[in-house]
């Protein structure tokens, strides 16, 4: 849990801006503080509404919102993991960070390197350049998002490149300095990434990533593709580069237990909405929202001992462009009442630093890791 | 469900499980080569083991460790350039063991098994299923390859398979296209065609892969469910070691074609032998662990199929690998008590004494 460096991370699982309230008040600004809590990442009612065409004239006739008002922030040196299902709207999330799609409304705002707040969402298309030296994306699938017929040593310096270091001598010195760095033998560089195996890929996609120097790294499911003795080595190298480098992560996940390896704090997202965010520890030991706690149940142990009778969670995820009334989990939702069905659960911080988005979180004792 | 010893006939290469009860299929020795312009790659070599009726065959391993070719080769679907060099398939079909191997292609004996005898459901749904004709049409049709039933009876028996399979609204699905389905649900009808033909036996290759954790509990619900009902086996290939041990009675962990080690679930994940199983059970994520805890790793990563090493597959990666022993020769399969491991460790000797002490050595 302490691996703070040395002073490169610091503020790891504390609660110092757990006094703001969940939906952000306008007006004061924490990243606007200088080094004040040290938020890397403010998030701000966050939506993503992607329009579903029908007919001839491809009118509007509905829209699928894939992300829904999500608010959220991301301290300096952090891992923040966004978990969810299907359809939980956590990649997209991510994409609107990086700005790989445009967001319907909401606000980013990311604290610039020149020590200044960007509001990422409204950056109009030309002026994103800047922002791609700081936020940086890992990819879940190292096969497809490495060109195939470029060499190591011209996909990791294309970055390089494009911003502006032509010299080719310094291009290949940084290069092999990234490939030390994600530990991949340098005589490798020019070779095609067909010739390695997929931990190494994704070694050449975190190298690729690293090039510029980015404070922030949205990892999408960056090991779900991996073999499960090559995810331990590439989880643990991810933890050793936050801590050289003192990178802050969003690492979106479908896996809890992954997650409960590299992340500070938890984010759990069901059709769209954040229902949950805390402290990893905390969410594993005592998870306030039903659906946490049904995922984490859903895992099955890797101990056949441990093999219990349960009753898994009934029912699908609901679809995100007719979700339903009240809460969006009430259909599938044991624990569901009359108010779950009508009315719409609200954001709320019902403990320093653990927001619930569910009527009866403060009520319901719910079954965690430990009673697994 | 734990085995109990009885009378132990056992033979040299397979052991007796000592269910006191004739295995459902026997894999022997079975081998099966990939012949390409490259080179050849052995997928599946020298594997054995036996499926009991009502028994869930748990094969573990990652990627290129022969597990969907060894299910291939049951059903005789390895495409070519592969094919089953050595080795046989002993089917069970009252009392006398049918050689699957020694059969004809495309003859009738083969067609009756496929789908028949033996199912198979795989990861991904839309693999067997067409997208252009409805649900109802092609479990209809699975129907009718294997009983005398005419259209009307098929039809009435495809929703009766929807429903055993917990399809909602099992009679208006039946006009509906697969990919109108969602992937849970593309998986419970394609559970639903595999039964049609009543099989003795149902290989599932990664059937939960695809899905949500919480749809995965609810599909594996359903394949135990399944089992207790219709008394079938079941062999269930996967990667996921939580799935394993959720649902397998016996377990076969497999590495680079070769089974490195089988026991009963309880003995594997408890009292692992082999050095590769062993490294494998410490490096799962865990949801007990402390927050960012590192885990555990395996060095390396497993070996490009057309550079197989020497000797034991596992001995580059291996932390315990004895140098001029590991590097040289293929270690000798060991058994005791149902549990079989492949590995010189091991094999130094097999009096308990010396079993302990390897396992000292190892662990």
């Amino acid at each position: 849990m302490d691996t703070t460096g040395s002073g490169a991370a610091p503020a790891r699982g504390g609660g110092q801006n757990g006094e703001r309230a969940s939906r952000v008040d306008a007006g004061q600004t924490p990243l606007a503080q200088p080094n004040g809590n040290g938020v890397l990442l403010d998030v701000r009612r966050l939506t993503k509404f992607f329009p579903i065409r029908r007919g001839l004239l491809r009118r509007t006739v509905g829209h699928i919102r894939a992300v829904d008002d999500v608010s959220f922030d991301l301290r300096q040196g952090e891992t923040l993991a966004l978990v969810g299902e299907s359809g939980s709207g956590k990649t997209t999330t991510a994409r609107c960070i990086v700005r790989a799609v445009a967001p319907t409304s909401g606000e980013i705002l990311l604290r610039t390197d020149a020590g200044k707040v960007a509001d990422v969402a409204a950056l109009p298309r030309r002026a994103l350049r800047p922002l791609r030296t700081q936020v940086q994306m890992i990819f879940q699938d190292p096969r497809s998002s490495l060109n195939p017929r470029l060499t190591v040593a011209d996909i990791v310096g294309e970055p390089l490149l494009v911003n502006g270091l032509r010299s080719r001598e310094e291009r290949t010195e940084r290069v092999q300095e990234l490939l030390r760095l994600v530990a991949l033998p340098t005589q490798y560089m020019n070779r095609f990434p067909h010739a390695f195996s997929g931990g190494q890929r994704q070694r050449i996609g975190i190298a690729r990533a690293l090039a510029l120097n980015p404070g922030l790294i949205v990892a999408d499911e960056p090991v779900s593709a991996l073999d499960v003795s090559v995810q331990a080595q590439i989880l643990n190298l991810l933890l050793d580069l936050q801590e050289r480098l003192g990178l802050t992560y969003l690492f979106v996940s479908h896996d809890l237990s992954v997650v409960k390896h590299v992340s500070d704090r938890v984010a759990v997202m069901y059709v769209g909405q954040m229902v949950e965010l805390t402290d990893t520890e905390r969410i594993f030991r005592s998870p306030k929202h039903p659906y946490t706690s049904a995922l984490l149940a859903a895992i099955p142990a890797p101990d056949p001992r441990a093999r219990k009778a349960r009753e898994p969670l009934p029912g699908e995820v609901a679809n995100p462009a007719e979700p339903p009334s009240g809460c969006y989990f009430h259909p599938r939702c044991r624990y569901a009442t009359d108010q779950c069905r009508t009315e719409r659960p609200v954001w709320e911080e019902i403990a320093p630093g653990h927001h619930v988005r569910c009527h009866r979180a403060a009520e319901l004792s719910l079954p965690g890791a430990a009673d697994l | 469900m734990p085995p109990t010893p009885t009378a132990d006939q056992t033979e040299p290469d397979v052991p007796a499980r000592g269910r006191g009860e004739r295995p459902l299929l026997s894999v022997r020795n079975l081998k099966t080569s990939f012949f390409a312009d490259e080179g050849t790659v052995v997928a599946v070599d020298g594997v054995s083991f036996d499926v009991h009726p009502s028994q869930t065959m748990g094969i573990v391993g990652e990627t290129g460790c022969g597990k969907s070719v060894t299910a291939r080769s049951i059903l005789r679907i390895v495409e070519p350039p592969g094919r089953i060099v050595e080795g046989e398939i002993l089917l069970d079909q009252g009392g006398t063991a049918v050689d699957l191997v020694g059969l004809p292609e495309d003859g009738r004996e083969l067609q009756a098994v496929r789908g028949g005898d033996i199912a198979l459901v795989f990861q991904e749904p839309m693999a067997s299923f067409s997208p252009v004709h409805t649900i109802g049409n092609q479990i209809t049709e699975a129907v009718r390859l294997h009983s005398p039933a005419n259209k009307k009876e098929a039809l009435d028996r495809a929703a009766e398979l929807l429903r055993l399979v917990g399809v909602p609204r099992a009679k208006e699905r039946l006009d509906e296209y697969p990919w109108q389905l969602s992937g849970g649900l593309q998986q419970r009808a394609m559970i639903a065609m595999a039964l049609a033909g009543e099989p003795r036996l149902l290989i599932a290759d990664e059937p939960t892969t695809a899905l949500d954790v919480t749809t995965q509990a609810q599909i594996l619900d359903l394949l135990r469910d399944l089992q207790e009902r219709t008394g079938m086996a079941i062999i269930l290939i996967t990667h996921d070691l939580g799935v394993i041990a959720e649902m397998a009675d016996d377990v076969v962990v497999m590495y680079l074609g070769r089974a490195v080690e089988e026991a009963p679930v309880d003995a594997l994940f408890h009292a692992p032998r082999h050095p590769y199983t062993k490294a494998l059970l410490r490096s799962i994520p865990s949801i007990h662990a402390a927050a960012r805890s590192r885990l555990p790793i395996i060095a390396g990563s497993v070996p490009h199929p057309y550079e197989r090493p020497r000797g034991c597959p596992f001995h580059p990666r291996c932390t315990h690998a004895i140098p001029g022993t590991c590097d040289e020769s293929m270690p000798e399969e060991q058994s005791s008590n149902g549990h079989r491991v492949s590995c010189h460790l091991t094999s130094v000797t097999v009096t308990t004494a010396g079993a302990s002490a390897a396992d000292e050595a190892v662990s």
